[in-house]
């Protein structure tokens, strides 16, 4: 084993806790956003429509980075606002990856069948009951599966942090790493990847879970790759 | 309590009603029959507000279905109007359209709970009387993707019958049943029928049972009604040659 390896791991998981809260609030930003912006997507009203769909194009059509720059750097001197790095961080990923996450929203709403519409519409409920009470639990099994690939994406986007001084895992490899342990390049950039891994794989862990739990609901089946090989496959109950 | 009078239905350039009239009275049971296209889905679809008609007026129950008075003036009905009317109304699908994200007691109490404003035991209790009434009790707590066929239409009309509505429109129900389903479903139908005094139009292409449980049959063809008779004289002596004719291939085919 490489000498320096225990202090390269030491010095990466140091940026652990900022990379983790950067991913977390990121995600919880980007839900949100997601179904704000997906639902407005097919609002009734024109001007609703057309303010999430400028939403949408906007952050989805511009570089994260930019961005980034515009909020930590433009922000404050147009209208004196700074804000905390790992806040302005959060606050780019929320609004970037929420814009695809509305388009995710909006698909899956789609996709629900007319015929639960008519349902809903031949019991008298209203449209607020029907997108709640139906079309949204059937609609969320459909979603969990592209929401796993952009909160992984998510994750990845962290990087950017390190570019405005946010303590990440990556701003400790390049930062700190880099200019001490020279020689050891490669490890270190191989710790790096498999720290982004392993947080990956458990960010897909949690998202079978919840597609488990969501399928269940639904009454349907759970597909063999949401079941995992690790869990033995429920006979008909 | 249904009265159509010069309604008119286009898709695009496609006329699929025109200038149809008719009435149905209260506790009637009217089959509605014939060619595929020839508008009969449309009908239960217009009185359920599925869709809107492009011309003349609907009343249900006295009520206006196309039409609210606003100001003294007629005007085309609202959202909020036709919610109002369409709690008398109940609709079951040849697809059932049973809500895969809840039970079955959930299916049946969701409506009486939010819509009526039941509270949950109410609404509750109506669910076990009407599974029993179907013969599902033991069914409550399953999940609608569990069920057959038959079952999950089952459920899908005490879904209906749990709205207390005044008129039940039914559309194909066992049209996408297995054949040995479809005598299970159309018995509860007739026993229905007897039990209670609701206003039935039923859209099928099972014309034994459209014998035997329609106080009237109306034979469609091309958006207008061609023949309309007590089921004794329609299936019987059919004035019309189209008549005749569909109901040779219908009987031919089964």
């Amino acid at each position: 084993m490489p000498d320096n390896l225990p202090r390269i791991v030491a010095v990466l998981l140091d940026g652990l806790p900022s990379t983790v809260i950067a991913a977390v609030g990121g995600i919880a930003l980007t839900i949100v956003l997601s179904f704000a912006a997906g639902l407005s997507l097919l609002a009734r009203r024109r001007a609703v429509r057309v303010l999430a769909r400028i939403y949408v194009e906007g952050f989805r059509g511009t570089s994260e980075v930019v961005q980034l720059f515009w909020i930590y750097f433009v922000l404050p001197v147009l209208v004196g606002l700074q804000l905390v790095p790992l806040y302005a961080g959060v606050l780019v990923l929320g609004l970037n990856h929420g814009a695809y996450g509305a388009e995710i929203v909006r698909g899956a709403v789609q996709s629900v069948p007319r015929a639960q519409y008519e349902g809903c519409t031949a019991l008298g409920l209203s449209p607020a009951q029907r997108m709640r009470r139906v079309i949204l639990p059937q609609a969320v099994v459909e979603m969990l599966p592209p929401f796993n690939n952009l909160c992984i994406q998510l994750l990845k986007s962290t990087a950017i942090l390190s570019l405005i001084t946010v303590a990440d895992v990556t701003r400790q490899g390049v930062q700190v790493l880099i200019p001490n342990f020279g020689p050891d390049t490669e490890l270190i950039f191989a710790v790096m990847a498999v720290v982004y891994l392993v947080l990956a794989l458990l960010i897909t862990a949690v998202m079978r879970v919840a597609e488990r739990v969501a399928a269940r609901r639904v009454g349907r089946r759970p597909t063999r790759a949401a079941r995992g090989s690790t869990v033995t496959p429920a006979g008909a109950r | 309590m249904i009265v159509f009078s010069a309604v008119e239905k286009r898709y695009d350039d496609h006329v699929v009603l025109s200038e149809l009239d008719f009435t149905v009275s209260a506790g009637e049971h009217v089959c509605l029959i014939g060619p595929s296209g020839s508008g009969k889905t449309t009908i239960l679809r217009l009185l359920m507000t599925l869709e809107a008609a492009d011309g003349g007026t609907i009343h249900v129950g006295g009520e206006c279905l196309t039409h609210m008075l606003r100001g003294g003036r007629l005007v085309p009905a609202d959202e909020k109007h036709v919610r109002e009317v369409r709690k008398r109304i109940g609709m079951v699908f040849q697809q059932f359209n049973l809500f895969p994200n809840m039970t079955v007691r959930g299916n049946l109490v969701e409506a009486p709970t939010r819509v009526l404003g039941l509270s949950g035991d109410e609404a509750n209790a109506r669910a076990v009387e009407l599974l029993e009434l179907v013969g599902l009790s033991e069914k409550i707590d399953a999940h609608p993707t569990r069920l057959s066929g038959g079952q999950q239409q089952r459920v899908a009309i005490a879904r209906a019958l749990a709205m207390r509505p005044d008129v039940l429109l039914l559309d194909e129900v066992t049209s996408a049943l297995d054949p040995e389903l479809v005598a299970g479903v159309l018995t509860l139908l007739r026993d229905i029928g007897e039990r209670t005094d609701i206003t039935i139009l039923c859209v099928t292409h099972e014309m034994g049972f459209a014998q035997d449980f329609a106080h009237r049959v109306l034979m469609f063809d091309g958006g207008r009604v061609i023949e309309d008779a007590p089921p004794s004289k329609l299936f019987a002596q059919p004035d019309h040659q189209r008549t005749r004719d569909f109901l040779r291939a219908v009987i031919d085919r089964a």
